[in-house]
């Protein structure tokens, strides 16, 4: 196995139940990963990406095919191997943020190292990093909704990348920004992915985000449609 | 564990009003189951102390013919005292007591009454005997306070007595009411005359005979002496824990009603946030939670609100018991009315097997009807979740 391979995805098919019949969101698709990458699954609505996101943030499960993510086939999973993946390689930026409402800024971005068990002064260390990262520094002690939609998605980026994952998946991350915030938060994840060298993956059909990607994956009614690098 | 403890803590505070109001609702039960069980628990040891104080020490002999729910068995349940027990009774441990059927005529009307008697120097038992060595022109005796007043008697008052005698044969007397006293105990008071033993003796032509022997000491007591039978502390307080079973179950399905108010506050409330938190349960999922310890979660969760409750509970509870406990609550009743030994005012006493019991109880409770629609969690599927797409 490439030792630089993130995600494999083999003749990877994900079929949905809709009424009495089926839905095909993904047709077999063929993908590569390398570690570091800046990449993107572009499409419109109902193109696939945000399934093929889902899969490979082993959130779901393919209807066949096989989907290998840093080493491990996210199919034949167990739901607590799962959860260790997620926990330990993946970070996740979600388009309406997903923040825990009642907890402060500084408790968000803490929650995966808890799940970690790492130590309280580990823990310290790193939320503040994380938070320095993004700029949140200075606001570590209020909740989400007293934050902007800037820096709730700055928030959720610090809890995406704190434990320092392999793998950041980012779903539509600027929908809900304005284009100042939204070249802001891209600004940022430029810099985590050269500074960390973190391997992103977006599903976005922004074109703000498309301007940074270095790799364009273009899916059209869930098949790759065409591969652009920069 | 103590990560869900904490988040659900968090959660749960965080969710502010909605939270406090099943709190309180909840810490409404267990004050009142609390107070409720106390106030059985206060009773049981009331009328058991009282029973034992007035009536049966530690325990009893009764002629082998008595029967206190059969007045006409008294014309044969008496017989002579053995004489192993005259130490003790002279000692002052055992005091025989004689009774009869009798008769007495307040202002002209006929009442029925049982007549008994006792010793008059006896302090085993708190009635107060010693009026009945009262030198007077008619016979001496006391009457409990419900006698007295169902009688319209009065201390000092006159009242003929009739009586029937071991041969069958009628007699009459004047008794001298020495004293009233008061009780929680009507088994000792209502419808009963308490005169000396010698003289009862005498006007029955029984000497040297009882119908009860009441003891102090109730160890290596022999189960029956000649015709004389055992009747131990705990069968004779039997009739108590019966009753106080029966007020248990009665006030039992009082305090399940308020629970289940409670419980449903909660099990609404799990429902509604279950639905109200898709997106988080999914974010929980997508940062390495499994499914089964966001179930977890939410049942710690529910389950908080008990804790909470308890809490809650102990602030206003604690002096409320307290307070309760040392002012009694009065029912504006008589044992008498009842026919049971109660007293006016009941002292609710809380031990703490009921406080844990029932903290233990209402937890058991929340958190069973936190996990039940927490389960639904274990089925979702995250992705839905976390765009809150479930219906």
């Amino acid at each position: 196995m490439n030792n630089n391979l993130i995600i494999e995805t083999k003749h990877l098919t994900k079929r949905f139940p809709m009424g009495k019949g089926e839905f095909t969101a993904l047709k077999g698709i063929d993908l590569t990963l390398g570690k570091g990458e800046f990449t993107g699954l572009i499409g419109p609505s109902g193109s696939g990406k945000t399934t093929l996101l889902n899969i490979i943030g082993s959130l779901d499960s393919p209807t066949e095919g096989e989907v290998i993510v840093m080493g491990s086939s996210v199919g034949i999973m167990s739901a607590k191997e799962a959860a260790r993946l997620r926990k330990e390689n993946l970070g996740f930026i979600f388009q309406s943020y997903n923040l825990l409402q009642v907890h402060t800024v500084y408790e968000n971005v803490e929650f995966p190292l808890l799940l970690l068990k790492l130590s309280s002064s580990e823990r310290r260390k790193m939320v503040h990093d994380a938070l320095e990262w993004v700029g949140l520094t200075d606001k570590m002690k209020q909740k989400p909704p007293q934050l902007s939609g800037g820096e709730c998605q700055r928030v959720a980026i610090a809890r995406a990348m704190v434990k320092r994952p392999s793998l950041v998946l980012a779903d539509e991350p600027t929908a809900n920004l304005d284009a100042a915030n939204s070249h802001n938060i891209l600004q940022t994840m430029v810099k985590l992915n050269q500074d960390l060298m973190t391997t992103f993956l977006f599903a976005t059909h922004d074109d703000k985000v498309i301007g940074y990607l270095r790799r364009k994956i273009y899916l059209k009614d869930g098949l790759v449609d065409k591969i652009e690098t920069a | 564990m103590k990560l869900a403890i904490k988040l659900a803590f968090k959660n749960l505070i965080g969710a502010g009003l909605r939270t406090w109001l099943n709190v309180i609702v909840l810490s409404f039960s267990f004050v009142m189951i609390i107070a409720a069980k106390g106030i059985l628990v206060g009773w049981d040891r009331q009328a058991k102390k009282d029973m034992a104080d007035w009536e049966i020490a530690g325990g009893q002999y009764w002629n082998a013919n008595y029967d206190p729910y059969d007045a006409f068995t008294l014309t044969e349940a008496h017989s002579v005292i053995p004489g192993q027990f005259k130490d003790e009774i002279e000692r002052g441990d055992m005091v025989p007591v004689l009774i009869t059927q009798g008769t007495i005529y307040p202002e002209g009307r006929m009442q029925s009454i049982l007549i008994k008697g006792i010793d008059p120097g006896q302090s085993l038992l708190e009635l107060p005997t010693g009026r009945l060595d009262t030198a007077a022109g008619a016979l001496p005796a006391i009457i409990g306070s419900n006698m007295a007043r169902a009688n319209r008697l009065s201390k000092g008052d006159y009242v003929t007595i009739r009586w029937r005698d071991a041969n069958g044969t009628f007699d009459a007397a004047e008794i001298l009411i020495t004293d009233i006293f008061t009780t929680n105990v009507p088994t000792v008071d209502v419808g009963q005359v308490w005169i000396a033993l010698d003289s009862l003796q005498s006007m029955v032509l029984m000497p040297g005979e009882a119908t009860i022997l009441t003891f102090r000491d109730q160890e290596n007591r022999e189960a029956g002496v000649g015709d004389w039978k055992l009747m131990t502390y705990k069968s004779l307080v039997s009739e108590v824990d019966e009753m106080i079973k029966t007020k248990s179950v009665g006030q039992s399905i009082f305090y399940i009603i308020l629970l289940i108010l409670a419980l449903l506050a909660i099990f609404d409330t799990q429902v509604l946030s279950i639905f109200r938190r898709q997106k988080e349960i999914g974010t929980y999922v997508a940062l390495g939670y499994t499914r089964k310890e966001v179930v977890l979660l939410f049942t710690v969760e529910g389950a908080m609100h008990a804790v909470l409750a308890a809490v809650t509970g102990a602030i206003y509870g604690i002096p409320l018991l307290v307070w309760l406990a040392n002012k009694g609550i009065s029912l504006g009743m008589s044992s008498a009315e009842f026919g049971f030994t109660m007293a006016d005012t009941m002292y609710p006493v809380y031990s703490g097997s009921l406080i844990i019991g029932t903290t233990l109880l209402v937890m058991i409770a929340t958190t069973i009807v936190s996990y039940w629609p927490s389960r639904r969690i274990a089925k979702m599927n995250p992705t839905e979740a976390l765009r809150g797409k479930l219906q």
